[in-house]
């Protein structure tokens, strides 16, 4: 959780717990039927195979409230079901990030004792600092990035419920 | 899970865990070395307390190139905001809604 700094760091790093067996979180993240009911409600499209495209639009109800209908684009490079997903993720609904560019994201999931796995969530945002901000949940209006985005998916895969809102 | 919260408050509940998680607040992705120039203890201290952080899942330890950096991961105290703020701030709310009902007569 960072923005731009003296060592040049900007990347992100998150991670949580998950009641889940690795295959279930593979499917929260890479199934739009699925992708689409946590976080900020877009769905997200796959092509899993290097080079396959990325894709989220947004919902009806976010295209209502102003949003435009392709959220993120991005590419595939690396798929590793259910262990280990690599993409760049580029953000179209402002004009000055997605001036940014292509970001870096890893997808990594263990599996634990006791049927608890790991995933953590890496973000690399060098030369893009407004995307930082706003995936670190420091943009006011704008939502709480990673972390609300994966605390919202470990409620939905623990309790079959989203948090409310 | 309960486990997770225990470990949580645990590991907030020390002064230097809290100095070293604002440490890497202000500036992300240090190394065992930086964040002991900032703290009058031997490097194994250091990193007694960074173990504690990471079991807790409060901080991430990453591999780059020969450097092992450490990140401060949020995600856990969103978890504790969710479950536990939002929770009792909610029921505060709607207190005050029911007195409100009340008091006009509409309950």
């Amino acid at each position: 959780m960072t923005t731009m700094t003296e060592t040049g760091v900007t990347t992100q790093v998150y991670r949580v717990f998950i009641k889940a067996t690795p295959e279930a979180i593979w499917d929260a993240i890479t199934d739009p039927d699925f992708n689409q009911r946590y976080g900020y409600r877009g769905r997200s499209e796959y092509d899993l195979r290097p080079c396959g495209a990325f894709r989220a639009d947004a919902s009806p109800e976010m295209q209502a409230m102003g949003m435009p209908e392709h959220l993120l684009d991005g590419e595939v490079v690396e798929a590793d079901p259910p262990r280990r997903l690599v993409q760049t993720w580029r953000v179209l609904w402002d004009p000055e990030m997605t001036a940014e560019g292509f970001t870096r994201l890893t997808w990594e999931i263990v599996e634990g004792d006791a049927g608890i796995a790991t995933l953590t969530v890496t973000h690399e945002l060098d030369a893009a600092p407004k995307v930082a901000r706003q995936v670190a949940g420091d943009v006011p209006e704008a939502g709480g990035g990673w972390s609300w985005i994966l605390s919202d998916l470990k409620t939905l895969l623990e309790t079959g419920a989203p948090l409310a809102g | 899970m309960a486990d997770d919260d225990d470990r949580v408050f645990k590991a907030l509940a020390d002064p230097t865990r809290r100095f070293l998680l604002d440490r890497l607040f202000a500036r992300d992705g240090r190394t065992l070395t930086e964040l002991e120039s900032e703290l009058e203890m031997t490097r194994f201290g250091v990193m007694k307390h960074l173990r504690v952080l990471e079991e807790a899942g409060l901080v991430v330890a990453r591999r780059s190139g020969r450097e092992k950096l450490h990140f401060l991961n949020p995600v856990p105290i969103r978890l504790i905001h969710d479950r536990w703020i939002d929770k009792y701030t909610e029921r505060r709310v709607s207190a005050l809604t029911d007195l409100k009902s009340e008091l006009e007569g509409t309950a």
